[in-house]
């Protein structure tokens, strides 16, 4: 729709220590996975860790990606998202018992087309449930940090007891379908099946959403509005309409990824989702508030780290996540890829 | 004379616990630029975004072509045709400058005529039009601040300070820009410190003081009238 310049800029071209420092968090992760490399020493050890890994990143991507945009767009600070994992789990694994004939039979289609419906349902689900939180729970406390910490957290408390009234108390155990089952072997490693796949659908998802956030007009208005919602609205946008649809979209992908945890760890809880809240928060505070790039990044190290640390120090798997927030934090105190303005 | 574009008749606004316009009334006139200064702190920005919407009007009507919009929601008066340039220019600094026309251009695709002309007026947008804003200089961010204001037909323009910080000669494009914006008919209110632009592109002038308009008349009055450009505004021609 436009004509290229006439002449290459100049002015604006880049340096090499700027563009060193553009690209420097995506060399933090072949920087990680180097290091795991030579600290693990057995590359086989290695080589399926790095996969767990990458798998537990992609998830936690999923489930950080519409709060980070949420934080961007609307400065809300939203602990119920924690609650839309667990649902989207509850809700997809019902459908998944439900279709137990499909799920049990040794059928690729069936298995699979099972696993899918499963997703749909889960994040139309979740999807709905966010709608009604936002509009509820998150609208009348615009503005204000202190009260969306309160009401939040008491709409996950309830959310919780919702599900323990709906589907019981205890733990719910559960097996992945057939075709999710087992390990490839490459090399000596064995790697499991459903966490190669949960990597496709993870980076299926990044590139799904960089494409929106990138080539169309919604997107440019979100990516807009994270930086500057006023004006925004001062070009004539309906802000708060983007931002009624970016939450409803990231509460359905808290939803997947709740399914997806829920046939990664094969057992879920009313509380999974609040658990995996630290490790979200952590990721969308190194990535930078509002930006997708950077929680994808900050999910995939936190992934890598996590899994590292568990198989050579099992006891300070969380702390060293702690541990890489705080090193970020001191290099680039707005993370490493900040959208949003301080405020 | 016809109906003024903008009326703003006892307007009220508060910024937290402050009451910072207490009372603000005038009128820009249709297809003319109109001035607002004042000394630092007067309240001058907080006029332009009470006609916005960004603050909200405590009391007073805003009245747009006739019609009271004082209640009405920001993306609302920006598609009744009113255009903002802010004073911290508002560029979308991670989206390129192409995106950032994309966006003004609300009504659908930038055309081609307006966009060859936004070219000619800011040679810059051109040569930066797939970088990312964010690397612009100051001057650069404040023509594509103005171009994007410009990037449609605007029933009223809203522009703060569009030479705050620029050099001698880029205040001359931004002048020449806004002249041209004018000789087409725009009806424009405009802010302004340095004195010599204020003059070279204002048919009348409103002067606020501490939150109230104190004085309004043609700029051929004020500009002749060094004694009073001192009492209002602490400044004069030749300091400026
Ligand atoms: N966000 C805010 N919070 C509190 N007070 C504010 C805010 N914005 C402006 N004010 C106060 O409102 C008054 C008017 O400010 P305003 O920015 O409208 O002045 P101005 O005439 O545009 O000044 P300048 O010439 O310096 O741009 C000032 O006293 C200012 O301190
Ligand atoms: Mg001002």
């Amino acid at each position: 729709m436009s004509a290229a310049p006439d002449h290459t800029p100049t002015f604006a071209r880049l340096s090499l220590a700027d563009r060193l420092s553009l690209s420097a968090p995506y060399l933090l992760v072949p920087a990680l996975v180097a290091i795991g490399f030579l600290v693990i020493g057995a590359p086989s050890s290695w080589l399926t860790l790095t996969v767990s890994g990458l798998a537990m990143g992609m998830m936690i991507f999923i489930m950080a990606s519409g709060l980070t945009l949420v934080f961007g767009l609307m400065d809300i600070i939203n602990f119920g998202h924690g609650a839309f994992i667990s649902l989207g789990a509850f809700m997809g694994v019902s459908v998944l018992f439900w279709l137990s004939s499909w799920t049990g039979a040794p059928s690729l289609v069936l298995n699979v087309a099972a696993v899918l419906l499963a997703i749909l349902a889960a994040m139309v689900f979740t999807g709905a449930i966010g709608w009604a939180f936002e509009r509820v729970i998150v609208r009348p406390v615009y503005g204000s940090h202190l009260k969306q910490i309160l009401i939040t957290v008491g709409g996950l408390i309830v959310l919780e007891q919702a599900i323990h009234v709906v589907w019981g108390a205890e733990e719910i155990y559960l097996n992945r379908p057939e075709a999710l089952r087992g390990s490839i072997t490459f090399g000596n490693s064995a790697l499991e099946r459903y966490r190669i796949l949960a990597v496709v659908i993870g980076l299926a998802i990044f590139v799904a959403m960089r494409l929106v956030l990138r080539r169309t007009k919604i997107g440019l208005i979100v990516r807009a509005g994270v930086q500057n919602g006023e004006m925004v609205e001062a070009l004539g946008y309906r802000l708060k309409l983007v931002f009624i649809g970016v939450f409803i979209a990231g509460s359905a992908l808290a939803g997947l990824g709740g399914v997806m945890w829920a046939l990664y760890e094969q057992v879920i809880t009313a509380g999974m989702g609040e658990s995996m809240m630290i490790l979200i928060f952590i990721v969308v505070i190194i990535g930078g508030l509002g930006s997708i790039e950077g929680a994808f990044i900050g999910a995939i190290l936190v992934g890598l780290l996590q899994n590292y640390v568990a198989f050579l120090e099992p006891k300070v798997a969380l702390i060293s996540n702690i541990g890489l927030m705080t090193a970020i934090l001191l290099w680039r105190p707005q993370g490493m890829m900040p959208v949003v303005k301080a405020k | 004379m016809s109906e003024p574009i903008l009326a703003l008749d006892g307007v009220v606004t508060d910024i937290g616990q402050y009451h910072i316009l207490k009372g603000v009334s005038f009128e820009v006139p249709r297809g003319q630029v109109t001035m607002l200064l004042g000394r630092n702190g007067v309240g001058k920005t907080t006029t332009l975004r009470t006609i916005m919407g960004l603050w909200p009007a405590r009391a007073g009507r805003i009245l747009l072509d006739g019609e009271d919009i004082a209640r009405a929601p920001v993306s609302n008066r920006a598609g009744q045709g009113v255009g903002f340039v802010p004073e911290d220019m508002g560029i979308f600094s991670d989206l390129t400058v192409e995106e950032n026309m994309i966006l003004a251009a609300r009504s659908g695709p930038l055309d081609g005529a307006r966009r060859d002309w936004l070219f000619a007026a800011f040679p810059p947008l051109r040569t930066f039009w797939r970088s990312e804003a964010g690397n612009l200089s100051g001057g650069q961010k404040q023509m594509l601040s103005i171009a994007r204001a410009m990037a449609e037909e605007r029933r009223l323009y809203l522009i703060d300070e569009p030479t705050k910080g620029l050099a001698p000669a880029i205040v001359s494009t931004m002048v020449g820009a806004l002249r041209e914006l004018k000789a087409q008919g725009a009806s424009i209110l405009m802010v302004e410190q340095n004195f010599s632009v204020a003059r070279a592109l204002g048919d009348r002038v409103v002067v606020m003081d501490d939150g109230v308009v104190v004085w309004t008349g043609t700029m051929a009055e004020l500009a002749a009238d060094t004694a009073r450009q001192e009492r209002l505004m602490g400044l004069s021609v030749e300091a400026h």
